[in-house]
């Protein structure tokens, strides 16, 4: 039993913390998210060249044939420095074809995926309507399809931009009729999408409990720094176990879609739940510690509020995967009709 | 990352459960706490025959050495057995540890090994009516008489006072040092007039707890453990091994009940109510959280000897599980469940201690703040 990285996950861990936080500095974050669009082609060719595309695609197809553990690392990181990249879309889509598809299609998109080089998109079920972030700039996008999924090139596909609230990524709602059908089950590649989403997740809530603190121990109220108050403190020290019991549930999620599948479904609902409360819950007290300055354009807690609120709705909000949760825990399901 | 078990872990569990499966302690007698405490002697004595008692503690001292994942996992299967907890519980997860640790020589060769067969039975002596959270400004008095001390005071919150052989005390020795300066750590015979017990009766109506009234209560000098004035450091080891590798087999504790009230869930017609199925998933989410960063922080001792941020929140995470567990087991139960003779009655109302004892949530988040998240002191 180690439920820990190892120093190759270590390695990758702090070599992503370290370019991202050099790539990706907080005003560098706000210059995308101002802009028309939110991504830097030449950071994305910087990031292609670090490998991570192609992290958990097998060698076989130009990855690294690491596993989810790696790719939750990764995105993790994203979180923590909010950066703007079409990364999780590519990586869903890489999942999806890679579960489902044909060796034939598994063939013809997957190097490009793995190299970011003719990256894809993938649609995030969601409700009321699909959303998928980078499609602009993609050759191919993974659309659901019923109970499964289609290919779609996205020349093929008439794109309109959603304009969320969260505008360090890229949201378009997609139509196109035909497509090329994957012929195998989703299932297993969705809840690998929903732990990723969770790692985004996991991210942004560190990184704005650490902002909330910062600020929590500089600021100073009536004589003494805010931080020393059992009101802020208490608050911060909840949005901390919010944080971390969201994370043990990521990891656990991530190491069964690598190691122990059958565990996959519950554990990845569970991770995915728990980080969407953790995401929008920790953003919020983090305003609320910031008080006013919290509430500006100003100050950049709202791109992390903003992110969280659509990443927890991205494949699920945490209500649905509670339901799923309860089915998997003994509670059959709830009589429709 | 690995969360499969090594070799080594896998032969420990298989060893474990192969014993247990032939050695079922079987169900609780009723008739009462003597029985009780009776029943859960012999159950200590068998671990103890087996080599199972002190499985945390080095072998030098009857021991089995074990890692602490191999102690999660001891927590873990006797929760997936329902054994009952051993008569001495506080001796084997606190008095023998300090006694290892910062007892002397004659100290271990008297006191461990009675400890282990379960022969006398260890109570606690910390908190006091004015003491609590703050446990370093207590007053029961120690005071230098004929190659020992007397001791004065009151002691509350103490468990199997009745029973015990020893009680691991904390009073002050010295009344002009510093607060936290001033405190020895004392093992005093409980077989003495000079001492009162009082059962102390709880929300539950029963009495698990109990009062100790010291009047010139007497320790002889070897009895003190890690030498005069130094009674602060001694207890804070206690406290620590109270609170160390508690979270497995909590979690383990937690996922039988709400086994049982995904049960009672069904019974009353309301596994498909989504209200319901979400505060379920909640509860289940909570538990499988608090095993995860248990083991989380458990990874992190072996390696580099403390637990990262995730231990921090485990008494937390335990706590508010438990009790909204027993919350919505009695509103699904109605009035049934509010029953006095009702099992989740009494889980409900015992639950309610869950995060007062072993240190209050509020003091934890304190100690979160401070220690965890670097925030200044209100002090």
């Amino acid at each position: 039993m180690d439920f820990d990285f190892n120093d190759e996950q270590r390695e990758i861990k702090s070599t992503a913390r370290d370019w991202l936080a050099s790539r990706f500095k907080p005003e560098k974050v706000r210059e995308l998210a101002e802009a028309e669009s939110p991504y830097d082609e030449a950071l994305w060719s910087e990031m292609c060249e670090l490998g991570w595309p192609g992290i958990a695609i097998s060698e076989e197809y130009g990855g690294q044939g690491l596993g989810v553990v790696e790719m939750v690392i990764l995105l993790e990181e994203q979180g923590y420095a909010l950066a703007p990249s079409p990364f999780i879309s590519n990586a869903y889509a890489g999942a999806l074809i890679a579960q489902a598809g044909s060796d034939e299609q598994k063939q013809r998109w997957l190097p490009g995926i793995a190299s970011g080089e003719r990256r894809a998109a993938a649609e995030f079920t969601n409700d009321p309507g699909p959303v998928v972030g980078a499609a602009k700039g993609s050759v191919v996008l993974v659309l659901a399809e019923g109970e499964g999924a289609k290919l779609v090139e996205t020349d093929a596909a008439t794109l309109e931009a959603l304009d969320l609230i969260d505008s360090t990524r890229a949201y378009f709602t997609v139509s196109a009729d035909g497509g090329d059908p994957l012929p195998g089950a989703v299932a297993p590649a969705v809840d690998v999408g929903a732990v990723a989403a969770s790692a985004e997740l996991v991210g942004v809530a560190a990184r704005a409990l650490d902002i909330a603190v910062a600020y929590a121990k500089d600021r100073e109220q009536f004589g003494r720094p805010i931080g020393a108050y059992q009101a802020v403190s208490h608050r911060l020290a909840e949005m901390l176990w919010d944080v971390e019991e969201a994370r043990s549930l990521l990891y656990y999620a991530a190491w069964c879609a690598d190691s122990q599948p059958d565990s996959l479904p519950l554990a990845a609902s569970m991770a995915k739940a728990r980080a969407s409360d953790a995401g929008c819950r920790v953003t919020h007290d983090a305003i609320q510690t910031l008080g006013g300055i919290g509430f500006t354009w100003e100050h950049d807690i709202h791109f992390f509020l903003k992110r969280a609120r659509v990443s927890a709705q991205l494949l699920g909000p945490a209500g649905q995967h509670r339901d799923r949760v309860a089915e998997l825990t003994g509670l059959e399901a709830p009589r429709t009709g | 990352m690995d969360l499969t078990l090594t070799a080594e872990e896998q032969a420990f569990r298989d060893e474990l459960r192969a014993w247990l499966a032939d050695n079922q302690p079987g169900p609780a007698p009723t008739g009462g706490d003597q029985v009780q405490f009776e029943f859960e002697r012999e159950w200590q004595r068998k671990l103890h025959a087996a080599g199972w008692a002190g499985v945390s503690w080095p072998k030098e001292y009857g021991g089995r050495g074990a890692t602490l994942i191999e102690q999660a996992i001891f927590g873990e299967e006797l929760a997936r057995a329902k054994a009952p907890r051993p008569a001495n519980v506080l001796g084997l997860v606190m008095g023998g540890p300090v006694v290892i640790a910062h007892g002397t020589e004659e100290q271990k060769e008297r006191f461990l090994e009675p400890i282990l067969s379960a022969e006398e039975i260890w109570c606690q002596g910390f908190s006091e009516p004015e003491s609590g959270s703050d446990l370093a400004s207590l007053k029961t008095k120690a005071v230098k008489a004929d190659g020992g001390w007397r001791i004065t005071g009151q002691k509350v919150w103490t468990t199997f006072a009745h029973e015990a052989k020893w009680c691991m005390l904390v009073a002050r020795s010295d009344q002009e040092a510093a607060k936290h300066k001033g405190l020895t750590y004392f093992l005093m015979d409980m077989e003495q007039d000079e001492i009162e017990v009082r059962p102390l009766r709880q929300i539950t109506g029963e009495a698990e707890f109990n009062e100790l009234f010291l009047e010139g209560a007497y320790v002889p000098d070897e009895n003190v453990v890690g030498g005069e004035g130094n009674g602060w450091m001694v207890a804070i080891t206690t406290l620590m091994n109270e609170r160390a590798g508690l979270g497995a087999s909590a979690a383990l504790g937690l996922a039988n009940t709400l086994d049982e009230l995904v049960e009672l869930a069904k019974e009353r017609g309301r596994a498909g109510d989504p209200i319901v199925r979400d505060r379920v998933a909640r509860l289940k989410i909570g538990i499988e959280g608090l095993r995860l960063g248990a083991m989380r922080a458990l990874t992190a001792t072996m390696k580099v000897g403390i637990p990262g941020p995730e231990g921090s929140v485990a008494k937390l995470q335990w706590s508010a599980t438990a009790q909204a567990l027993t919350e919505l087991a009695v509103e699904l139960g109605g009035v049934d469940a509010l029953r006095t003779d009702s099992p989740w009655a009494y889980r409900f109302l015992r639950s309610r201690a869950n995060s007062i004892e072993g240190g209050t949530t509020d003091v934890l988040k304190n100690i979160v703040a401070e220690r965890v998240l670097g925030l200044p002191k209100l002090r």
